[in-house]
């Protein structure tokens, strides 16, 4: 019986041949990572627990990315509790400041995490290093503390369940629609436990930002960990990056899978996440005219550049934002950033009338930089549409990609870019 | 080791209550149990706070705890006085943080149908049986496996790591 890349990738970080689901390992992690929200509780139990080193100063990462720019004098203790931690510990990758961008828009961009990888992430969007052919996942910040105490982590070794992507994308479809359309289909908890393992022949066309939204919203399905089989795409994007060397893995054809969903992707049009769950999916043509107050345009799932760059193209086209929404444009990190503004963009972006952040994951989680009131409504790029998630428990978020989030900004109701 | 009995009343929620709605973002700039368990539930069940008492049980239906890995969710339910959490199924995040902080957590799909809101629950938690004193019948749940137990012995993950040696020095 053939192996998994995911059961493959964790063979080969616990020294052993094979290892079989539901087996239980302790793998050696070779990056785990941790923001301002989770790295204090991290760090508060390392501490406790009185133990002196960290088993590796270069394979940890602190990314202080939700809550700053410090939004109040509580998270600015957090992030000097942690600053500190990471001098004293002369962690290397430790980013603040100018340095900072979204965790996991940052640590791929950078070559942190490379092809081959077993990451762990005190954040549930963890699994968005499977875009990379990496086995990566959300922990808790106990789970962390561990981790950087011993270098090891333990996992019950997941099953996984193959997505056959074929057909090709229509029109202002993108990796957010394919991965909201495969949520709306099996549920919030369709892979609880399970490896999503994205695979068939769209899969060589989708590129890096595509797979990293993709795998990225592998948890909203309850996955344990979402992955893709490393390719020449995957070359292009790593070589120039990466701080490591780095391997690629393949299933083995006659590789055990727990399920096998064939997704005919012509099927798929621009899809919307109405509340209060990720996989309450429709395609935008079927609800009903929803006007809104806010648009967020950024985060982990889609705040790079190729999302800024499809979103300046349709709020060019209209030209003004409309003056009842609140448009955010925050792009994702620093390189991102700079890039957006050596093409253009955020010029567009601000002649549009859109306020453009820092960048930060600010809203996603309802942090700050546009918290919604009470009977708000906003369509955002982000992840979750729990109630509350953006602010108030009785405002109301759409979830969608970069294109229909800049028509709906210009029309002032969700929309697509077809109306302008 | 002699039996450990939780007891307590039922708070009844549905299926995919979420970290959100545990402890909602706002309040994550705090790592303190105490201020945590004064806004657990706050954004599901606002009175929660104003009703639960020291060794009730959460019962939900599945998926529970879904969504973020913020350990602020297990550790405001825990502060909050919960003994223990039933439910159909757990998300795999909130269930490795309530190993690893010590919050008892069951799964048992045929007690959470049985149980209503308010019914008194009583938990043998070596034995793995619920047991609904209200209605005086008894579940067996799944037992964790042995890995899992010997973290909840020691008392939290990195109490086992150095009970067994597991750091490097």
């Amino acid at each position: 019986m053939g192996s998994t890349i995911t059961e493959k990738i964790l063979a080969s970080h616990c020294g052993k041949k094979v290892v079989e689901p539901n087996e239980f390992i302790e793998p050696k992690v070779d990056i785990a990572l941790s923001n301002d929200v989770t790295a204090p509780l991290a760090v508060k139990e390392f501490r406790k627990a009185k133990i002196k080193k960290v088993f590796n100063k270069n394979k940890i990462a602190f990314v202080m990315d939700h809550f700053t720019p410090n939004k109040d004098i509580l998270s600015a203790e957090h992030v000097k509790f942690v600053r500190e931690f990471a001098k004293e510990h002369k962690i290397k990758h430790y980013y603040e400041g100018g340095n900072v961008g979204v965790e996991h828009a940052l640590l791929p961009e950078k070559g942190i995490i490379v092809p081959g990888d077993v990451v762990i992430g005190a954040d549930s969007h963890t699994c968005t290093y499977g875009a990379l052919g990496a086995f990566s996942t959300g922990v808790g910040s106990t789970d962390v503390s561990a981790a950087i105490a011993t270098g090891k982590v333990w996992f019950k070794v997941p099953n996984s369940i193959k997505f056959v992507l074929t057909g090709k994308l229509n029109k202002w479809v993108s990796g957010k629609d394919i991965i909201l359309y495969i949520i709306g289909l099996i549920g919030v908890d369709g892979a609880l436990y399970n490896s999503m393992e994205f695979a068939g022949p769209l899969c060589k066309k989708l590129t890096m930002a595509d797979r990293l939204t993709i795998a990225n919203m592998a948890i909203e399905a309850g996955g344990k960990s979402g992955i893709f089989t490393p390719d020449e795409i995957t070359e292009n994007y790593v070589a120039k990056r990466a701080q490591r060397k780095y391997k690629f893995y393949t299933s083995d054809k006659d590789a055990k899978y727990l399920k096998i969903f064939e997704i005919d992707c012509n099927k798929i049009l621009p899809q919307v996440a109405i509340p209060f769950l990720p996989s309450n999916t429709k395609a935008v043509k079927d609800i009903k005219k929803t006007y809104i107050d806010q648009v967020v345009i950024g985060s982990c799932t889609n705040g790079r550049i190729e999302d800024l760059r499809i979103a300046a193209s349709i709020i060019k086209k209209g030209k003004k934002v409309n003056p009842n929404v609140r448009t955010f444009i925050i792009p994702a990190t620093p390189e991102v950033y700079s890039q957006a503004l050596d093409e253009g963009l955020l010029r567009i972006f601000m002649d549009a009338g859109a306020v453009i952040s820092a960048p930060t994951c600010g809203p996603c989680l309802g942090g700050h930089m546009g918290i919604l009131a009470s009977g708000e409504k906003c369509v955002s790029t982000t992840n979750r549409n729990f109630v509350g998630r953006m602010g108030h428990v009785e405002s109301q978020l759409f979830l969608a990609n970069p294109a229909i989030a800049a028509a709906s900004a210009i029309k002032g109701y969700i929309a697509t870019p077809d109306e302008i | 080791m002699s039996d450990i009995i939780l007891k307590g009343k039922a708070h009844k929620y549905g299926s995919n209550v979420n970290t959100d709605e545990i402890i909602p973002a706002r309040y994550l700039n705090t790592t303190d149990p105490a201020i945590l368990s004064k806004y657990c539930m706050e954004d599901i069940d606002k009175n929660f706070v104003k009703n639960v008492k020291s060794g009730d049980i959460i019962v939900a239906e599945n998926n529970f705890g879904c969504g973020s890995s913020r350990e602020h969710a297990p550790i405001a339910i825990k502060a909050a006085g919960i003994s223990a959490v039933i439910a159909n199924s757990f998300a795999r995040i909130f269930f490795r943080n309530s190993i690893n902080i010590g919050l008892p957590i069951l799964e048992s799909p045929e007690a959470v149908k049985a149980i209503k809101s308010g019914d008194t629950i009583e938990i043998n938690l070596n034995e793995g049986i619920i047991k609904n004193v209200t209605k005086n019948k008894s579940y067996q749940s799944q037992p964790f496996p042995e890995f899992m137990q010997k973290i909840i012995k020691a008392g939290g993950l990195l109490d086992y790591i150095k009970s067994t040696g597991g750091e490097q020095s």
